[in-house]
């Protein structure tokens, strides 16, 4: 249980005063995360409530959204203005695509995560539940996570002098809570699941939908999923 | 920012992280290692015509490794929080075994440089009054024994130590380039070479800073460059740069042919972003020209008046001193140039003059292992130790019995 006293010491003062982390058992869940692509209208809304959730510094992306436009022929085109935080401008008129979607992306929360392995001091840690944390306590700020992560997933925070990244909203999800942006999302495209819980509906998606995960060939294991991924998204 | 993004980039990949002093690590501690494997050309495989530096090389070794970790420290977000590395490593990290490498190399480099130089410092000791006499005899460590004995002893000591230093040398560098190498993030970095490469690329910068310090030492002090020594010590950078070079080609090459996808990024990166420094610095003006002005003392040595020989071995070993800088930038910064989309570029990156890690500091990072050096020098001379009227021993001069 000393890792969950660690898990303690990251929370948010509210979330330690109050004492609900003290019921949460870590062993009791397993986290994992469902995109659908096909839902997703690049509203923004996401990446907007996280940097207000979790005071994200500007300039810096715990979630973003990109754009694929792929044309009959031709390379595909990907934009992600302000990683998407404010919408997207139109496609030009004359632009002739005729495919094109938009693709959420956070931090994997891979089970066969690059980031922690190469964290000289432990300070990035994977939870029970499945998380990868940071310890902003703990960490050095020497950026080998940030090389080691194939998503492009962490940043240095400027504030802090550390490795930062999608936390899973773990002072939320812990509290029964679910993620910021799963709660902002309009249209139902990103879902948080509990693989021990056995009637959390994304079980049953996983289960019975042909489901992708990014970069497949690092065998980083991702614990993010996709439903209607292109070929051309990385 | 002073940059442009071109093409698509994840939106927190267009920093770069690991900045100027990152280059410098690697470079100083390559200059730590080829320092070593030059004084070890002496003190275990017998290069008599290496003996003047036998000593100067493991002085220059050690400055080099005393400011190794200056450009890591500097670097760090916590730079408070970085002997954490040492007291709580996590071993999954190819970085945590950074502490235990260097120190115990550390631990090496200073043993023998106690070995190497004990029976100078009891000299040095009956020689001096007052102040520097407790000096030198402190560092002696209360050890006086001069016997024919116990310097046979140091010599053998010596030797195990730089037998134990050559493979200790060889996994401090070729850890650096394994850092880099274990990465599978980044097509630019992950290949089994990058230890390797980094080993060779050490050894030249060693040997060429040690051409440079050395010819520069004999001209302050008005003493004669050996012709052996520079001839041999051409010879081993000549050798040692051929095979740096062509492992660092047939990486290229091998990606090109291939044409991985990781050519997809790399094929660009080189045309565009590298084009200066890695093919007209690391390629031509560092790699290909040097080759042949050593080829020429290398082939025709035995004809060349020495001015000839030396200023050719002088220009070679600081364009190859400057190659090896370059590819540290270019594997360093090289590897941040692109977004792990594997679409998207930065197209230039320029370090600041005065920020905490730009030029400035890099500026004074380098130079300080050269002022140690001099400083080295004043307490336990490498190089007026090679005048002939010195003896090995040295004791017949004016002794005054030490106490213990």
């Amino acid at each position: 249980m000393a890792s969950m006293a660690v898990i303690a010491l990251i929370l948010p003062e509210d979330a330690r005063a109050t004492g609900t982390t003290s019921e949460y058992d870590w062993d009791k869940h397993r986290w994992v995360y469902l995109i659908d692509t096909r839902k997703c209208i690049g509203c923004g809304s996401c990446a907007r409530a996280c940097r207000k959730e979790n005071q994200v510094p500007e300039g810096m992306y715990r979630t973003w959204i990109e754009r694929n436009a792929i044309p009959p022929e031709g390379e595909v085109h990907v934009d992600s203005p302000d990683g998407g935080e404010h919408g997207f401008e139109p496609d030009p008129p004359n632009a002739h695509v005729r495919k094109s979607f938009f693709v959420p992306k956070l931090c994997n929360h891979c089970a066969n995560t690059p980031c922690t392995q190469v964290c000289p001091v432990g300070a990035s840690f994977e939870t029970n539940d499945g998380g990868v944390l940071v310890d902003p306590k703990q960490c050095i700020g020497c950026g080998y996570c940030l090389q080691a992560c194939p998503y492009g997933s962490r940043f240095m925070n400027p504030h802090t002098r550390t490795a930062d990244k999608c936390t899973l909203c773990y002072h939320r999800i812990t509290k029964g809570l679910s993620t910021a942006c799963v709660q902002a999302c309009p249209v139902g495209a990103r879902q948080l699941g509990d693989r021990k819980n056995p009637n959390d509906p994304v079980n049953e998606i996983l289960a019975t939908q042909r489901v992708q995960v990014l970069q497949q060939q690092l065998l980083t294991k991702p614990q993010c999923f996709y439903l209607g991924l292109d070929m051309e998204v990385r | 920012m002073g940059h442009q993004l071109i093409g698509s980039l994840f939106p927190n990949d267009v920093h770069i992280h690991w900045t100027l002093m990152i280059v410098l690590y690697p470079y100083v501690t390559g200059l730590v290692a080829g320092a070593f494997i030059v004084s070890s050309l002496y003190h275990v495989f017998d290069r008599e015509e290496l003996k003047p530096l036998g000593r100067f090389a493991l002085a220059a070794s050690f400055c080099f490794l005393s400011v190794a970790t200056l450009p890591l420290l500097n670097h760090l977000g916590h730079p408070e929080r970085g002997p954490m590395v040492v007291i709580t490593p996590n071993f999954s990290s190819a970085m945590a075994g950074f502490g235990i490498l260097y120190a115990s190399y550390f631990l090496v480099v200073v043993l023998e440089i106690w070995f190497v130089f004990r029976t100078d410092l009891i000299r040095y000791a009956a020689e001096s009054r007052g102040f520097k006499r407790m000096f030198y005899a402190t560092l002696a460590l209360g050890v006086y024994d001069t016997s024919e004995e116990a310097r046979a002893l140091d010599h053998k000591i010596t030797r195990i130590l730089t037998a134990i230093g050559i493979p200790m040398a060889c996994l401090l560098h070729g850890y650096v380039g394994f850092l880099f190498g274990a990465l599978k993030s980044n097509p630019w970095w992950s290949t089994p070479l990058m230890p390797v490469i980094f080993l060779f690329s050490a050894v030249v910068s060693g040997i060429a800073v040690l051409i440079v310090l050395y010819q520069l030492a004999m001209k302050i002090k008005g003493m004669a460059i050996e012709r052996d020594t520079i001839s041999a010590l051409v010879r081993w950078l000549w050798l040692f740069m051929i095979m740096s070079l062509t492992l660092e080609l047939l990486e290229i090459m091998t990606l090109a042919y291939e044409k991985a996808e990781e050519w997809e990024v790399i094929g660009p990166l080189l045309a565009n972003q590298l084009s200066i420094s890695f093919i007209s610095v690391q390629m031509v003006l560092g790699g290909l020209i040097p080759l042949i002005l050593l080829g020429i003392v290398v082939v025709m040595g035995a004809y060349m008046d020495d001015r000839i020989r030396n200023t050719l071995s002088m220009v070679a070993s600081l364009l190859l001193l400057m190659q090896v800088l370059a590819m540290r930038w270019n594997v360093v910064i090289g590897g941040q140039m692109f977004s792990k989309s594997m679409r998207g570029f930065r197209d230039t990156y320029v370090p600041g003059m005065f920020e905490k890690e730009g030029i400035l500091a890099a500026a004074v990072i380098l130079i300080l292992p050269f002022l140690l050096l001099v400083i080295f020098e004043r307490i336990l001379p490498t190089i007026d130790h090679l005048r002939p009227n010195t003896s090995d021993l040295g004791l017949d001069l004016d002794p005054e019995p030490l106490a213990g």
